[in-house]
């Protein structure tokens, strides 16, 4: 399991962010997870609170949102969200569909407040 | 309360580095592949099967990455080429600094190929680009077919397949036809091949793949 480097790096981007703007405090960390990043939501916010455990950012909230994959038709262009592992296209049947999105691992915001 | 977007990857500082090391790559004409599986799926006996099979004149260097041990930079290592382990002490994966800071003993303009074998786990090793030019999956046929289902980032992320130790499948259930499957609905288009290390069936396929790396490799070099 990786979810404790990877919440590592989290945490390293978001003390960098902090240098950055003094006098303010972190709230609330957005993150954004795809169905094929790999990762385990629940593991990360666990690895999360254990590393901000009694520091400066023990009350910052960690929201994670999940993207499912979506993927596109090779013959109608038909773009769709994949269910239980089917990359076949639903409007046609072709098997091979191309890889639109699904495999993020992004910070995407943070809200701070003035101290 | 402020509102600030960040719109970047959580993993940035890893795919800078592992750019860098692509670019260096590029430079020098290296093919860099970074080969992934479960512990035991045979990842090192496919290194050993490869490394007899190259002439000793071939400009190749094998990282190894374990938690403990150097066993497998012992094994690559008898067959004549620079191979290093890495042993990451408890880490699950490799990333690209630790890529970085073992080729750094090397010379790149002696190499033409890089193979990584990294720490063999079929989930963390997914999240991070080591600078490669392919990452090659190996599962082998005790696993058992629904492998890629259940670590689609692993199959999703990598451009080959390799089927390993398919001189068992009369003794299995396994049903390769369904493996096959499942890697396609997971990674439509992915490359597959069948092959035993141990019997050496399926390895010229294997071969002739890399070769065709090598070569269009050293091309995109030529081109610069």
């Amino acid at each position: 399991m990786h979810e404790f480097a990877i919440a590592s790096s989290v945490l390293q981007a978001v003390q960098t962010e902090v240098r950055l703007r003094p006098g303010m405090r972190v709230s609330k960390i957005g993150v954004r997870i795809g169905d094929l990043a790999g990762l385990d939501p629940d593991a990360l916010r666990f690895c999360f609170q254990a590393l901000t455990k009694e520091t400066d950012l023990e009350s910052v909230v960690l929201v994670i949102e999940r993207k499912p994959r979506r993927q596109r038709c090779s013959r109608c262009a038909h773009e769709f969200v994949v269910v239980n592992y089917e990359t076949s296209c639903p409007e046609c049947g072709e098997g091979l569909t191309a890889f639109l999105s699904g495999d993020e691992l992004d910070l995407a915001y943070l809200e701070m407040e003035d101290v | 309360m402020t509102q600030i977007p960040l719109e970047r990857k959580v993993l940035n500082e890893n795919g800078r580095i592992a750019d860098e090391l692509r670019a260096r790559f590029a430079e020098h004409g290296i093919l860099c592949l970074n080969l992934v599986s479960s512990p035991g799926a045979g990842k090192t006996s496919l290194l050993e099967r490869t490394l007899e099979a190259f002439a000793p004149t071939r400009r190749v260097a094998v990282l190894t990455g374990d938690i403990q041990t150097d066993n497998d930079a012992v094994r690559l290592a008898r067959f004549g080429f620079p191979a290093l382990q890495i042993t990451t002490g408890g880490t699950c994966h490799l990333d690209a600094r630790m890529i970085e800071k073992a080729i750094a003993r090397w010379n790149l303009t002696d190499l033409d190929v890089l193979l990584i074998e990294n720490v063999g786990n079929l989930v963390c090793p997914s999240s991070y680009d080591l600078g490669e030019a392919a990452k090659i999956v190996v599962l082998s046929v005790t696993e058992g077919e629904d492998k890629p289902l259940k670590y689609p980032a692993m199959f999703f992320r990598s451009e080959l397949l390799i089927l390993n130790k398919i001189d068992l499948l009369p003794y299995l259930p396994f049903r390769i036809a369904l493996a096959r499957e499942n890697a396609q609905k997971v990674h439509p288009g992915m490359e597959i091949i069948e092959v035993s290390c141990l019997t050496g069936e399926g390895l010229p396929a294997w071969q002739a793949w890399l070769e065709s790396k090598v070569a269009s490799s050293a091309k995109t070099m030529a081109a610069t």
